[in-house]
């Protein structure tokens, strides 16, 4: 295939993807909405205002980064591991498979994919919560740096996830078992200098806890960890799944028989 | 000329350590209308799943046109237009969406990807579907699109795994001549199928694979001629006398109107007919009792068993 028809397909599935959670909206960019919106009224309005700083800010400031941190990381995932385990559950997926697309195309285009769509959730999130408090963004790289590669990595882990699983059980073990407890403990609600020295060490072998902080270094100019180290931490991680990735489409393990 | 498919020696063991396939070679030359039967199990599907690139091969070689698919797969796969067995689509995806986004996974910019996508709906009778959910679709409606998907990006080789199962007879028929008038084009097709009288309509030449080896590989026509006998039914205008022979031939009366006559190999049925009609007996109609494809596919299947 030559490089122009390479970036057609890339754009195919792109766009497909992009049709796919914008058809179903209400189940793919409004539930984060919502979430988010209680998350501020409760953790943020509730409680916060009976918490007070953290960090230096008001509650609801420090947790706003993290809250859309989850929602990114959360829906980048989703995106991939649903739609690409959809695809290989409904065979749809050999319609990739016996065409020429190079496989790291069609990696790309199901990444990119969960990247706009971590991308698109991040701005209605922030959007809400406008309405709890006022924004400040320190650097503007960044966020927008730290954003990009957080959905990147979590979209790649969601293809990683959809090629292993076998039913629609094994698409919600993972971010309901794994996920979800590592954005809890990695510092969305609090700063590790609550924690007791053991517990603040054990964090540390979270990669959450380099994302938030990262992030809320980008918005708030304040972070737990230090933010060369996110960043390597955050692309040491994005290569090993990336090279994973290329691994499994390559061999084709769990696609082809 | 080079053939539209060559494959050598090609062999696949799956993990649990089935040999489905045990060294077939064949060949599929360009422009050919080519059946490939078998039994279920026999490495059909295996066979079509290593050409296009769903199955991993365990040894042997397979090259579609100029194109190895061990040294260039994305060259080969350019040339194979693919109707698998099953609905291999997104259900909840548009008629339209789906033959399009074929196109552009084959390069196709968007423009063309419409006109293509047009062309083929068209041809098999989906345009007026285009904008409707593919699961709305009837099976031979969906057939049809997997056709459509397949040819979008005009390849050189059809490949079409039972294409016509669970299809009415007259949406078969139309099928039929939408494929013979594709390969009259040019397109090279190959056809597995459990319906032996449309490999006997459609194909030139054929392949029978039985137990993961080629049983027999050549033209329909040569193949029909290792027959040793067919059998006939006439049916007769009057009443027939109670014993009816024929001088060299096996005759069944079989009631007051109806004969069976086998005719062996080398034999006339034209000497049939002189020696009926001095006894006076005058034949309304006749036509084969079985199908002579399938009698050939049982012997060789059951003799290989």
């Amino acid at each position: 295939m030559t490089l122009a028809e390479q970036y057609v397909a890339f754009m195919t599935i792109l766009r497909k993807e992009i049709r796919r959670y914008l058809r179903i909206w209400t189940q793919t960019l409004l539930p984060s909405a919502i979430t988010m919106s209680l998350y501020f009224v409760i953790f943020g309005s509730l409680i916060g205002s009976r918490i007070g700083d953290m960090g230096g800010f008001s509650y609801m400031q420090f947790v706003v980064p993290g809250l859309i941190m989850m929602a990114i990381v959360t829906n980048s995932y989703a995106n991939v591991v649903s739609s690409f385990f959809g695809a290989k559950f409904n065979h749809s997926v050999e319609e990739l498979l016996v065409s020429p697309t190079p496989n790291y195309v069609i990696l790309m285009g199901y990444v990119i994919g969960g990247v706009t769509r971590g991308l698109l959730v991040a701005v209605v999130v922030t959007l809400v919560s406008l309405f709890f408090t006022r924004m400040q963004v320190h650097s503007y790289f960044v966020v927008v740096l730290i954003v990009l590669m957080t959905s990147t990595l979590f979209a790649l882990a969601g293809f990683i996830n959809a090629v292993f699983a076998n039913s629609f059980d094994d698409i919600s073990i993972v971010p309901t078992f794994v996920l979800t407890p590592l954005i809890y403990l990695g510092g969305v609600f609090y700063s590790m200098d609550l924690l007791p020295e053991f517990w603040a060490n054990v964090s540390k072998l979270n990669p959450l806890v380099y994302v938030v902080n990262a992030f809320r270094y980008g918005v708030l100019g304040v972070s737990d960890v230090s933010l060369s180290f996110s960043l390597a931490m955050i692309a040491i991680f994005t290569v090993i799944a990336f090279a994973f990735s290329m691994h499994l489409l390559n061999s084709g393990k769990r696609l082809r028989q | 000329m080079i053939p539209a498919l060559t494959i050598e020696n090609l062999s696949k063991v799956y993990g649990d350590g089935f040999e489905a396939l045990k060294g077939i070679s064949l060949k599929v030359e360009q422009g050919d209308f080519f059946a490939l039967l078998g039994p279920n199990g026999a490495g059909k599907s295996t066979t079509i799943g290593i050409i296009c690139s769903l199955v991993a091969k365990t040894g042997g070689r397979v090259a579609v046109f100029d194109a190895d698919i061990d040294v260039d797969f994305p060259a080969a796969k350019k040339y194979i237009g693919i109707v698998p067995q099953e609905f291999n689509f997104n259900q909840f995806e548009k008629v339209l969406d789906i033959v399009v986004n074929q196109a552009g996974f084959y390069g196709l910019p968007p423009g063309i990807a419409h006109q293509r996508a047009q062309k083929y709906l068209k041809a098999l009778g989906l345009w007026d579907k285009r904008d409707v959910p593919s699961r709305t679709l009837s099976g031979g409606m969906k057939r049809r699109l997997m056709i459509a998907r397949a040819l979008v990006h005009e390849p050189r080789l059809l490949i079409l795994d039972e294409p016509t199962a669970g299809v009415d007879i007259e949406m078969r028929r139309s099928m039929w001549e939408f494929l013979q008038q594709i390969n009259a084009e040019g397109t090279t097709i190959i056809l597995t199928t459990h319906y032996l009288e449309e490999a006997e309509a459609l194909c030139r030449n054929i392949a029978i694979i039985n137990h993961g080896e080629i049983a027999q590989h050549s033209s329909i026509k040569s193949l029909l001629k290792q027959l040793h006998r067919e059998i006939f039914i006439l049916d007769c205008v009057l009443e027939l006398p109670e014993v009816v022979t024929i001088e060299g031939f096996t005759v069944y009366r079989v009631d007051a109107h109806t004969l069976e006559v086998e005719v062996g190999q080398g034999q006339r049925i034209n000497d049939v007919f002189t020696a009926l009609d001095a006894q006076a007996i005058e034949i309304s109609s006749m036509r084969s009792k079985s199908n002579r494809l399938e009698e050939m596919f049982v012997n060789l299947v059951e003799g290989a068993a």
